[in-house]
């Protein structure tokens, strides 16, 4: 069981964290028309918008109740309205997700009260528009807590309660946020081809998949239907993914009786075959043969990579279950984790994570921890850290800026985890150092004990 | 809180402004910056214009005294570069939980980090940035700041601009105002010449003021600070030294540089580096404003020459890219039009301008463009995305230069785009940066991807396939369609 070693520094270097909001926006992001409001001061939202500009390469709907310092003091009600208000109008969107801010919340601001004023008294104008909550003050959490906040604020909002009659064959699948487009693509087509019909929540893989439409839309277009989140009680099952998910499909459970399986993680042999059985047990199909011919190929992406991994020590810096879901891909393949650092404390899959400690903390931690790795594990921001040490960098997660196409990255079920195999033992054969003698001879190294490198610290 | 309504009183108030000077006392009060509609609205925050006017210089601490989105979201998201010290992109934050917000413990965990940094770091300054949720609770960032300053024996200043007191322009002022404060004129310089200015409002983006240095350097002329671009702290503590100064962007740092001229008779004027006549206006200026201060003349001579020689140079490469460009169609799309000499360079090579946005211009500005645009039309206040959408996917422009803000609409119109904002991987200033502008241009307008992309799927426009269901289509049949494609270039398809 990891230790999980608290944040101490008064100054975080290189944050790790992405906000709580921009991961509650993410999540709206994944439904069909709709429209994130971020209920702060206008910076909280171009911030985040340049960030998903960055990542996704897509124009991105965001908008802001622009809170200033007149309605600091008066109080947001009136923002919240007249934005609420105004996106309807302008854009029409069929679902309108409202993200609290740090500065909202700090304030005070009961905007659960706020919003179901402005649905009483505005009946006639927002018909037709879905308008949901999550309370996501940025002091607190991060994406995986955001994103989670976001989807239970549509079940409670959207979802018709109560035990209704089910479709033997509908699957109902909350993914965790670290599931990429290509992800979610495959997942379908996975659960589909075991002739179940997969309801996901978010589906960002009809959203931000990057497609040229034919006209401009101002709202997401793509991803779950309003109508497919309020039906969702018909599903059979409920599949969730990742552990900050459960919290998600406990309240679907509660709401509509549909009971839930929780994977932590879908990479890597073993969990990929626990989903395949579980989908033959739901459906009474048997495995496919284009899924055993993968099941087949991964096996042997195993045989050729492993020797890659063996020993190699691996610093991961991550939200928690993206951790986990890295940390124990490569223990899986024979290498260990140096480091591990995570983003926010709440999460009870830390414990899990197959590693000594884990540090909650940023950036500067992870330079630190890793000064002796062989490769570096986090997202774009991890590249200068990467440059210092001389330690090769492997994006993951969110944000990445500096490379195309992590959208369209496979890293779950058997495929995913061929394709991890291969992109990490193509980082270890590009970056292989010729060897030289000074390096071999047995009697230098005796001299000089292998130390630690020198601290990052003093590398500026 | 420790509320900077003062200063934004005294920026709102810019006597070097012409826009402010046309106003009446009232509205002068309110202030630049247009109120905001909720749900309507787009930009950043005045900490995000601090943010962006001092984070390039690069040897500073730049310490973000709030919860996590403010710096978490926002940092080593902007391209400026820097020739030596790295620090500038590390990113420093109190990252302020729950409980420091409950507790009230924000000055405490505030002034540790400080101590953090100068302990593991040792730069000359940290500079410490309020923000909202700072501002709400209350912190004295600027009590803080002083007694650090005191205990740590380093420059530690507070930047008083929260993301709620207005728009990102405000914060660009309010940066200037605390460099006024806390940090120009605070070291002197043993060094001073007749020959050193400042360059006010350069962000070095992309490296591109290293196009233009060189010439400088070749005129005898020292650049003492480049405020903020590639700019270290010693650098900005001593720019009241210098003789003159040029200010590049003028909406960031008008005050900035009125107060140094008013403090230390340092005289200034607007100018460009982009465009070529601008550039070489720019190098006349800067030389006659040393020789008012009792440089040589004979510089006078000396610049011209340069400015000869490069002149020729530039138009002639550029000559090269008229058979290519001529006649094709551009759109500006910017704040206001940053150059004039960029107009007209991309107007002296043939190129036509269709249409511009004339949201941050003057009314002489507006003028000027209505001389250019062969229909006043094509004048916009600002365009809704749709109606840009619709403008580029009906073809009315061959390429449009914007910020990011609009690539997407380029981009899903199928329309060449160039990147002419903050966010631009290559540098354009200078004599060079206008003839790589334009070979961007060439680039993005001939690049084979719009054909491709442009072109509907076969399927689409060919008409319906006649052919049987394969289940009763004779083998001779299939033979024949196979035959038909047979011997074909890819480039033979999708023809409609």
């Amino acid at each position: 069981m990891a230790r999980i070693l608290p944040q101490t520094k008064s100054a975080a270097v290189n944050p790790l964290k992405t906000s709580q909001p921009l991961g509650a926006a993410f999540a709206f992001l994944g439904v069909d028309g709709a429209m994130p409001l971020f209920h702060g001061s206008q910076g909280c939202t171009s911030f985040a918008l340049v960030l998903f500009v960055r990542h996704f390469k897509e124009a991105i709907p965001l908008q802001t109740t622009a809170m200033d310092e007149l309605s600091t003091i008066l109080g947001g009600a009136d923002n919240l309205e007249e934005a609420i208000l105004n996106l309807k109008t302008r854009t029409k969107p069929k679902l309108i997700g409202v993200c609290t801010t740090a500065l909202v919340e700090t304030r005070g601001e009961d905007s659960a009260g706020d919003i179901a004023d402005i649905k009483l008294k505005r009946v006639e104008e927002i018909a037709g528009t879905e308008i949901v909550l999550a309370n996501t003050p940025d002091f607190d959490g991060a994406i995986e807590e955001g994103w989670a906040k976001a989807v239970t604020a549509m079940i409670e909002g959207i979802t018709r309660p109560g035990e209704q009659v089910r479709q033997s064959k509908k699957i109902a699948i909350l993914p965790g946020w670290n599931l990429t487009v290509a992800d979610i693509e495959h997942l379908r087509e996975m659960v589909e081809s075991f002739g179940l019909k997969p309801v996901i929540l978010p589906d960002v893989s009809g959203s931000l998949d990057g497609t040229v439409p034919d006209r401009w839309v101002t709202t997401t277009y793509g991803g779950t239907s309003v109508e497919d989140i309020r039906e969702l009680g018909t599903a059979e099952h409920c599949i969730a993914i990742g552990e900050h998910m459960r919290r998600p499909a406990e309240v679907l459970q509660k709401v509509t009786g549909v009971p839930y399986v929780l994977f932590q993680s879908l990479t890597g042999l073993k969990d990929a075959d626990s989903f395949v059985s579980l989908l033959s047990a739901i459906s009474g199909a048997s495995v496919p043969a284009g899924v055993r011919r993968r099941r087949a190929q991964l096996q042997d992406a195993l045989l050729d990579g492993h020797f890659h991994f063996g020993g190699k020590k691996i610093a991961i810096a991550a939200e928690p279950d993206q951790l986990y879901q890295l940390a124990t891909f490569f223990t899986g393949m024979g290498s260990e984790i140096a480091a591990a650092v995570a983003t926010t404390d709440m999460s009870k899959i830390l414990e899990k994570v197959p590693a000594e400690s884990v540090q909650i903390g940023d950036l500067g931690d992870l330079e630190t921890l890793a000064a002796s790795a062989d490769l570096l594990v986090t997202h774009s921001h991890g590249r200068q850290a990467a440059q210092r040490l001389g330690i090769p960098l492997m994006r993951v997660g969110f944000p990445i800026f500096d490379r195309l196409g992590s959208q369209h990255k496979l890293t779950i079920l058997y495929q995913g985890t061929r394709d991890l195999v291969f992109e990490v033992a193509n980082i270890f054969q590009a970056y292989r150092q010729a060897p030289t003698p000074e390096e071999l001879d047995p009697l230098r190294k005796r001299e000089t004990p292998d130390g630690p490198r020198s601290s990052p610290l003093t590398r500026h | 809180m420790s509320s900077p309504s003062a200063k934004i009183q005294d920026v709102f108030n810019e006597p070097a402004c012409d826009k402010n000077r046309g106003k009446d006392a009232k509205a002068r009060k309110e202030g630049c910056s247009k109120p905001l509609t909720p749900g309507a609205a787009a930009g950043g925050c005045a900490f995000d214009g601090a943010k962006i006017v001092l984070q390039p210089i690069t040897d500073v601490a730049h310490l973000v005294h709030a919860p996590l989105a403010c710096e978490g979201n926002s940092w080593d998201n902007r391209g400026a570069a820097s020739s030596r010290a790295t620090l500038w992109r590390t990113s420093f934050t109190t990252d302020l939980t729950e409980l420091d917000v409950v507790m009230g413990q924000g000055e405490r965990k505030l002034f540790k980090a400080i101590r953090e940094i100068k302990e593991t770091y040792a730069p000359p300054a940290v500079f410490v940035y309020s923000t909202c949720v700072t501002a709400l609770i209350g912190d004295d960032i600027e009590a803080v700041c002083k007694r650090a300053e005191e205990k740590f024996g380093l420059a530690v200043v507070p930047i008083n601009a929260p993301g709620l007191v207005g728009s990102k322009n405000l914060g660009n002022k309010l940066a200037g105002e605390a460099l006024l404060d806390h940090v120009i004129g605070t070291v002197d310089p043993d060094d001073a010449g007749p020959y050193d200015i400042n360059i006010l409002g350069e962000f070095n983006l992309s490296g591109e003021f290293w196009l233009v240095k060189p010439l400088l350097d070749r005129l005898g002329i020292r650049v003492r600070a480049c405020i903020p671009g590639d700019a270290r702290y010693l650098d900005v503590a001593s720019a009241h030294r210098a003789r003159a100064a040029m200010m590049v962007c003028s909406t960031a740092l008008i005050n900035l540089a009125r107060k140094m001229e008013e403090r230390w008779d340092i005289p200034f004027f607007e100018g460009s580096f982009y465009g070529i006549t601008d550039t070489s206006e720019a190098l006349r200026n800067i030389a006659e404003l040393l020789v008012r201060k009792g440089a040589d003349p004979e510089i006078l001579d000396r610049t011209e020459t340069l400015i000869v020689e490069e002149e020729a140079i530039a138009w002639n490469k550029l000559q090269v890219y008229r058979r290519r460009l001529q006649g094709k169609r551009v759109l500006l799309n910017t704040g206001g039009v940053k150059s004039w000499s960029v107009v007209h360079a991309l107007m002296e090579i043939g190129m036509e301008i269709v249409g511009t946005s004339v949201k941050k211009s003057t009314v002489e500005d507006k003028e000027r463009i209505k001389q250019i645009l062969k229909d006043d039309n094509h004048m916009f206040e600002q365009m809704a995305a749709r109606d840009l959408y619709a403008m580029l996917s009906e073809h009315k422009a061959d390429i449009m230069l914007s910020g990011g803000r609009t690539q997407f609409i380029a981009l899903k119109a199928k329309t060449p785009w160039l990147d002419i904002n903050q966010e631009r991987q290559h540098p354009y200033a200078g004599y060079d940066g206008m003839v790589e502008l334009v070979r961007q241009i060439d680039l993005a307008l001939h690049n084979p991807i719009w054909r491709q992309v442009r072109e509907p799927a076969p399927w689409d426009c060919q008409p319906a396939v006649k052919d049987e269901p394969p289940s009763t289509t004779s083998e001779t049949a299939t033979v024949h369609t196979l035959k038909k494609f047979a011997g074909k270039t890819a480039d033979d398809f999708g023809e409609c």
